[in-house]
C-alpha cells in the first residue's frame, strides 16, 4: 500500500467511523425512549 | 402521500444510493490527479463535507430566525439539531482536511492558512453554542438566547468561505474561481454526486435526530400529565 493510498483510506475511514458513532448514539437514545415508553404504558395500565 | 409518511426512510435510502454512487465514481471512474496523485481523491469527500457543514449552520440560522421572527413551533429544536449536525460535519472537515494536509504539505495543520484558521474559529464558535444552550434552563429564554447566538454565527460563514480569495492564500488550493471550477468534467461530476450524497446524508440524519427529539419531548409532556 502506497502512502497516498494510506491517507485516502484513513480519510474515508474517519468519515465512516464518525457517521457510525453518530448512528450508534442515536440508536441507543431510541432504545432508551422505547424503554421509557414501555414504562409509561405500564403506569397507564396500572391506573386502570 | 407515501413519501410524506415515509420521509425518513426515503431520505435514508436516497443518501445510501448517492453515497454508494459517489464511492463507486471516486474509486473507478474519476482519473487520478496528475499533480497530487491519489491523495487528491480526499477532495471528493472533504470539500462536500465542508460545504454541507456550512449548509447545516445556515439552515440552523434560518430556523433560529423563524423562531425569533415568526415564533414558529419547533423551530428552536430544528435549529439545535441542524447546528449539532453542522458541528459533526465540521469535525469531519477538520479531520479529513488534516489528513489531506499531511499527504500534500507534509504537516497536519498550517496556522499560516487563513481559511483553515477561520474554519476552526467557525467550528469552535458553534461548539460554544452547546455550552450556552445547556447552561440555561429549558424554556423560552434558552430558545431565544440560542437563536440569537445561531444568527450571529452565520456571519462567519461567508467570511470563512471567502477567506481564501480575500487573503490570497497560496497554501490552501482554490478550485472554484470566478472562471468556474478548475477541474475536468468527470472530476466536477464526481464532486457534484459526492456533494449531493453529503446533503442527502445530512437530510436523513436531521430527520432521524429530530424524530427522536420530538418523541422525547412528547413523552416528557405525557409523564408530566400522568404525574
Amino acid at each position: 500500500m502506497t502512502s497516498g493510498e494510506k491517507y485516502v483510506a484513513a480519510a474515508y475511514l474517519v468519515v465512516f467511523l464518525t457517521l457510525l458513532v453518530y448512528v450508534v448514539i442515536i440508536a441507543s437514545k431510541l432504545q432508551r425512549l422505547e424503554a421509557a415508553l414501555t414504562d409509561l404504558v405500564e403506569r397507564v395500565r396500572a391506573r386502570g | 402521500m407515501w413519501l410524506r409518511n415515509n420521509a425518513l426512510a426515503a431520505s435514508a435510502a436516497l443518501a445510501a444510493v448517492l453515497l454508494a454512487s459517489a464511492i463507486a465514481l471516486i474509486a473507478f471512474y474519476v482519473p487520478v490527479d496528475a499533480d497530487q496523485g491519489l491523495s487528491q481523491k480526499i477532495f471528493y469527500f472533504h470539500v462536500p463535507i465542508a460545504l454541507t457543514a456550512y449548509a447545516c449552520f445556515g439552515w440552523g440560522a434560518w430556523k433560529a430566525l423563524r423562531h425569533l421572527w415568526k415564533r414558529q413551533e419547533g423551530a428552536d429544536l430544528e435549529s439545535y439539531v441542524a447546528i449539532h449536525l453542522g458541528v459533526i460535519f465540521g469535525a469531519m472537515t477538520l479531520l479529513t482536511g488534516s489528513i489531506w494536509a499531511r499527504a500534500s504539505w507534509g504537516v497536519w495543520w498550517a496556522w499560516s492558512s487563513k481559511q483553515l484558521v477561520l474554519f476552526l474559529v467557525l467550528f469552535l464558535f458553534y461548539c460554544a453554542y452547546f455550552m450556552l444552550r445547556f447552561s440555561v434552563e429549558p424554556g423560552p429564554r434558552r430558545a431565544n438566547l440560542s437563536a440569537v447566538y445561531a444568527l450571529f454565527g452565520v456571519v462567519l460563514i461567508p467570511i470563512s468561505f471567502l477567506a481564501i480569495r480575500l487573503a490570497e492564500d497560496f497554501i490552501h488550493p482554490t478550485v472554484f474561481t470566478s472562471n468556474g471550477p478548475q477541474m475536468s468534467g468527470s472530476m466536477f461530476f464526481t464532486f457534484c454526486v459526492s456533494w449531493a450524497a453529503m446533503l442527502a446524508t445530512f437530510g436523513a440524519l436531521y430527520r432521524l435526530e429530530l424524530a427522536g427529539k420530538r418523541i422525547d419531548a412528547r413523552m416528557r409532556e405525557l409523564r408530566e400529565l400522568l404525574a
